[in-house]
């Protein structure tokens, strides 16, 4: 494996930056180079780069996309959300419409985030691509087909020119994928949800998300912790503070900052990334939230450092 | 962990000392049980004296959460006093402040709890 890359990283909806958070944006970066001159576009470059995110740029809007770049020539990714879309157009941008290629394609579940950018996805609607979709649940085919036509689309699924296959995973067995060892496992999610284990030449990376935790329940924790144990890095559901996490929001089936560091921590993982980000949250909110992680992961620590960040669209982690 | 309650006048103080993790956590809630079940048959405020308190984990803030329903349901108050500053920024990152009120020390919480227990708490103060 070569890198992860971040196509989409907000759960539940997509969400867009508005005119007036680029304007707080400007704003905020003229304050900062109040009385600074900048005798070159590398140290205004420096003095950009110098800038949170939260001003410099943003974590994006687009529903779950992640690519694992495996160094081979077929690619692979996790979920189908709006992130798709800008992965498909780069694809398309690479390849042209002649030259065909093979995407494996890892479904956590299928509720609306995770699918829905499946109609936006141009490789699938050409002749001579194959697409190799994955997952867990029985019912994966019929929703993206559900989704894929009247009265919720113009396109009916049939019209996709592509070889559409549909894979049924099981938990507990181990599958070669485009040079890939993987594994999933069941998570705590209405509907149920997958995550997914992905093993080359000595590193993994673990994409878990839409994922709710006890920890307080052995039973339920121990496995997770053994299907985490020593990762590179960890993509993990942490859209929620705890205290939402078990209250208000309890069985709302998802996760907060403060277990993905305790179950990180627990398997000896190496580095987590902070996914699915609450829509609701402004990329302020998001820098937040990391750098609180951050924080918590040094308050909690026993063993050896975890790296935390915050995943955005665009972001791509070397392995 | 250590744990240690008195009564001062109509309120419960709880002590527990120590760091609660993921193996401790269940210790915390054994030792609190009797305590809430007491307060809750008397609708019996509680405050919760955390300056023994070096470390919470998610698991021992779960434990809280249930403790703050289970009093709640009952109509009676529980808070938590003294936090220790690294223990307070747990809450602060747990958005935890949202479920128990805070407050600097045990003679603040008791101040705004019961006048009475203030002065016992007063009075029992060497």
């Amino acid at each position: 494996m070569k890198c992860i890359r971040f196509w989409g990283t907000r759960g539940s909806l997509p969400v867009a930056l508005t005119a007036s958070g680029v304007r707080q944006k400007v704003v905020a970066a003229l304050r900062g180079a109040a009385g600074r001159t900048f005798a070159s576009d590398g140290e205004l470059d420096a003095y950009v780069d110098s800038l949170d995110i939260a001003v410099s740029g943003t974590y994006g809007g687009h529903s779950p996309c992640v690519e694992i770049e495996t160094g081979g020539a077929e690619y692979v990714l996790c979920d189908l959300g709006s992130g798709v879309r800008p992965f498909g157009q780069k694809a398309m941008a690479r390849h042209g419409a002649g030259s065909p290629q093979t995407y494996h394609i890892f479904m956590s579940h299928v509720h609306w985030d995770h699918i829905m950018g499946f109609p936006f996805f141009t490789p699938a609607y050409l002749k001579g691509n194959r697409l190799c979709i994955y997952g867990g649940h029985a019912g994966l085919e019929e929703a993206l087909r559900r989704q894929h036509g009247a009265p919720s689309f113009p396109v009916d699924f049939s019209a996709l020119g592509a070889d559409i296959e549909f894979v049924r995973l099981e938990p507990g067995r181990e599958y070669e994928v485009a040079g890939l060892t993987v594994r999933l496992m069941l998570q705590r999610h209405t509907g149920d949800s997958y995550g997914y284990r992905f093993t080359s030449a000595g590193r993994t990376v673990i994409y878990s998300t839409d994922s709710e935790h006890n920890l307080a329940d052995l039973a339920e924790t121990s496995p997770f912790v053994e299907f985490f144990r020593d990762a590179d890095v960890v993509v993990f559901d942490a859209m929620y503070s705890l205290t939402d996490a078990i209250s208000v929001k309890a069985d709302w089936g998802h996760s907060s900052n403060i277990v993905a560091v305790e179950l990180c921590q627990m398997a000896g993982a190496r580095h987590l990334c902070l996914f699915h980000h609450e829509p609701i949250h402004g990329d302020e909110a998001i820098s937040r939230v990391l750098a609180e992680t951050r924080r918590y992961e040094e308050i909690s620590r026993t063993g050896k450092p975890l790296r935390v960040t915050a995943a955005y669209d665009g972001l791509e982690i070397p392995l | 962990m250590e744990f240690s309650s008195r009564r001062l006048a109509d309120v419960i103080v709880a002590a527990p000392v120590g760091q609660f993790d993921h193996l401790s956590a269940q210790q915390l809630q054994a030792a609190l049980a009797p305590i809430l079940d007491e307060a809750v048959a008397g609708k019996t405020p509680v405050v919760l004296d955390f300056s023994g308190v070096d470390y919470i984990s998610s698991m021992g803030l779960r434990v809280l959460m249930m403790a703050a329903k289970q009093m709640r349901a009952a109509n009676a108050p529980i808070c938590v006093a003294a936090l220790q500053p690294v223990v307070e920024e747990i809450f602060d990152i747990a958005r935890f402040k949202h479920v128990l009120e805070t407050f600097p020390s045990v003679r603040a919480a008791l101040q705004k709890i019961s006048k009475t227990a203030a002065a016992a708490y007063d009075a029992s103060e060497p």
